[in-house]
């Protein structure tokens, strides 16, 4: 708004009110308005969406098993220098602690949480806590070595003093394969533990091939659809659309039975005389490749085509009849109005593809799963929630950090999707 | 017109209501949850229908593919909806260790002298036999077939890809046996870490021709597609293949016995149901009907005379069946499962 010099009187309205309040008042008025529009799809998000990644990314360094089970024990511990052996006190406390978890029936909780970083621990400790109970009194620290030797040894109490925090780097640390070593010093985690790196690894990597192949497949086809006929056009489209309207689950298992060692393709091929094996086609990772691009075909074939369909065709000819070649004309003229749709879809593609679960699950071998399968195998089989949501915590991280740079390198503002 | 109307509307509205109201619920209702495909069924036609005929009760049924998190996400939440669950007995000492399984009153079901020995738990009370062997399809090996359990490693006089399940379980002690160590001394090998590193390299020799298996209904289904040649399975699914027409053959050698039972998440809501079905489902003449529709061996002495004869012999404890058996040592696989999970997941991972 221009501002006017301050000689100038003041404009009103027609009763009286200055312009500037008139007019802030009536915007603010329609920006409410159309806040409450937005209002209900908010709170929906925010309940759905933002609420539920921040209940995981809490879980990802949550850390209640030792605080809330073990109360003394953490206070006590905490006062602890780190050398040598914790005192009596201490081992009062922890005596203290287990009579009542055993009353409780949490022993095995504590024992599990002690057992993520110290392997076979955990029957120890509960071995320890039905010792504890049945002893009254006496010096605790003589109970509970005999109970157990490992509750003499050092590195037993500088995991559990660094166990004894409400929150913790456990899970964070072992989702990039890093540890805290018994000097309180990062290191590598053990070679027979470390996967996770090479899983993110293989995901980016599954998920970069997968958008690849639906582009150079998904290109010609939108291309197609935007410059047939209307009917034609129609006929294709819904081709393309029916597949996206079956049930993932279906169109998985259609690949199994079109891939397996004694399914159709192979039948196929080996009638034709085409090949005198039968090929590996499922179990893989070319059939995982080849299960996802399928799935995914739509989701790059609809932004490019809806792009593709706002170009006139006037600027093709126009660029012919000035003299260019036809591949010319397409990559001069063409293709880099289509840049923000595959833009859009590449991203779409890429991003859905990271969190497959499923598809690799039926199709693929041990070699071809991905990070979701081992977040849903903390989740449901391990009963590791803090390990699952570290697992998709660092997943979540990685994944802005792709489209940080994306935006970067092609900015986010130049993505259409129609 | 308006009074009418009002009256039209206001029928409509309490027909809705009395509609929308659930019908009153019986003291017996409750939901049973198992694992699914051939084992539920069988689990359905003997007891579930029994109890809902006897009891006028309504059962609702769910499945699971043995994922604990389930009870605990339920206990933890505290919004029960599970009351009886069929669990294996791994399972039952890790979900009862971390509490969140009802301590059995075994008063109200049987006396704890009328269980096979060795399989009760406090937390759970046994319900059948089973066992994990591995099957050939006789109409694709008809001669000269598998008869040891070091023939499931044997790729080179029966090539082709053999199903594992994708669980440690079962997996490390095959392994072992096939590897010579003899069945009484299998678990104290496993107890030593260069037994468990003897298991796996034991293991990576097949490693490239195995097809995992997650849910019990796939091993018969992958043999029977030919996919694999020879697949570990649980006897029962294989039973049930067989009797839909099939010619599987199961190897008994070296077969791994174990346990399932039947166990309460702490906090269910139908505590006096959940202990009446398990009592009659643990009752010796029930739980002898299960093996018409499976070949599961009852876990309750008394029933075992009560078993058809013509399926004894397809249970696991036939004698014909257990020259060679390993049974499951579940205080093992509760102590060291974990870190065994750990280390064949990452192992398959690589």
């Amino acid at each position: 708004m221009v501002s006017l010099p301050a000689s100038y009187p003041v404009l009103r309205t027609a009763d009286g009110v200055p312009l500037k309040l008139s007019l802030r008042r009536a915007e603010r008025r329609s920006k409410l308005r159309a806040f409450g529009l937005v209002l209900p799809l908010m709170l929906f998000i925010l309940c759905t969406f933002a609420l539920p990644i921040g209940f995981m990314l809490y879980r990802a360094v949550a850390n209640p098993e030792i605080v809330e089970n073990l109360p003394h024990t953490t206070a006590a511990v905490a006062r602890w220098d780190g050398r040598d052996l914790p005192d009596e006190a201490v081992y009062a406390a922890l005596a203290e602690d287990l009579k009542e978890t055993q009353k409780t029936r949490n022993t095995g909780l504590v024992g599990k949480r002690l057992n993520y970083e110290i392997p076979g621990v955990r029957s120890k400790v509960i071995r320890t806590g039905r010792d504890v109970e049945k002893v009254d009194a006496g010096p605790w620290k003589d109970v509970l070595i005999k109970a157990d030797p490992m509750w003499g040894q050092h590195d037993t109490w500088v995991v559990l003093q660094r166990a004894a925090h409400p929150f913790t780097t456990y899970y964070l640390l072992s989702a990039v394969d890093l540890r805290w070593d018994s000097n309180n010093s990062l290191a590598r985690a053990f070679p027979d533990q470390a996967i996770f790196l090479t899983v993110f690894g293989r995901t980016i990597w599954i998920s970069a091939l997968v958008t690849v192949s639906t582009l150079l497949l998904g290109f010609p086809v939108a291309y197609l659809l935007a410059s047939l006929p209307v009917r034609s056009s129609n006929l294709l489209m819904i081709m393309v659309l029916m597949p996206f309207w079956t049930s993932l689950l279906v169109r998985t298992t259609a690949w199994v039975v079109l891939l397996q060692n004694k399914g159709v393709i192979n039948d196929a091929l080996l009638s034709l005389g085409l090949i005198d094996e039968r090929l590996n086609l499922i179990f893989n990772r070319g059939g995982t490749v080849l299960a996802m691009t399928h799935i995914q075909l739509p989701f790059t074939i609809l932004p490019i085509y809806s792009v593709m369909k706002t170009i006139s065709p006037t600027h093709l000819r126009a660029a012919r009849s000035l003299g260019a070649g036809p591949f010319y004309a397409f990559w001069r003229i063409y293709f880099p109005q289509t840049l923000p749709g595959i833009g859009a879809g590449c991203l779409l593609t890429f991003i859905l593809s990271l969190g497959y679960y499923i598809t690799p699950a039926l199709v693929g071998g041990p070699l071809d799963q991905m990070i979701s399968y081992f977040v849903a195998l903390y989740t449901n089989r391990e009963l590791n929630w803090g390990m699952a949501s570290a697992l998709g915590a660092v997943l979540l991280v990685m994944t802005l950090m792709l489209y940080g740079v994306y935006n970067r390198l092609l900015g986010i503002d130049k993505v259409k999707l129609g | 017109m308006t009074i009418k109307f009002t009256r039209l509307a206001l029928w409509m509205a309490s027909g809705a209501v009395a509609l929308a109201m659930p019908s009153v619920a019986s003291a017996q209702d409750f939901t049973m949850v198992s694992w699914g495909g051939a084992y539920q069924k069988s689990q359905e036609e003997a007891f579930v229908k029994p109890y809902m005929a006897k009891f006028g009760a309504k059962v609702t049924e769910e499945e699971y593919n043995g994922e604990v998190s389930k009870i605990r996400a339920m206990v933890q939440s505290g919004t029960v909806s599970w009351d009886v669950v069929d669990v294996d007995s791994a399972t039952v000492r890790q979900a009862c260790d971390e509490g969140i399984l009802e301590t059995i009153d075994y008063s109200k079901v049987l006396p704890k002298k009328d269980f096979v020995e060795g399989a009760l738990h406090e937390c759970g009370v046994p319900n059948i036999v089973y066992s994990t062997i591995f099957a050939y399809d006789a109409d694709k090996i008809k001669s000269d077939p598998p008869t040891k359990i070091a023939d499931l490693f044997d790729t080179k006089k029966w090539p082709g890809k053999r199903a594992l399940w994708k669980n440690p379980f079962g997996n490390l002690e095959a392994a072992l046996m096939a590897d010579g160590v003899p069945a009484n001394k299998v678990y104290e090998t496993l107890r030593t870490p260069a037994g468990v590193d003897r298991a796996f390299k034991k293991l990576d020799t097949i490693k490239k021709d195995v097809v995992w298996w997650e849910a019990g209904a796939q091993p018969a289904q992958l043999l029977a597609s030919g996919e694999v040649v020879m697949a570990q399975a649980w006897n029962g699914r294989i039973f049930d293949a067989t009797k839909n027409g099939k010619n599987f053959k199961i190897v008994w050698d070296g077969q791994l016995q174990d346990w399932d039972l039947w166990a309460i998440p702490k906090g269910s809501k139908h505590l006096d149901a959940a202990y009446k079905f398990i009592a009659f489902a643990s009752d010796p003449k029930i739980i002898a009907t299960q093996t018409k529709y499976i070949s599961y061996g009852p876990a309750v002495l008394a029933a075992i005379p009560n078993v058809p004869p013509d399926i004894l012999k397809d249970l696991p404890t036939a004698p014909e069946n257990s020259k060679n058996v390993l049974v499951n040592d579940a205080q093992f696989w509760g102590d060291n499962g974990e870190e065994l999970r750990k280390r064949f997941n990452t192992w398959l991972a690589q």
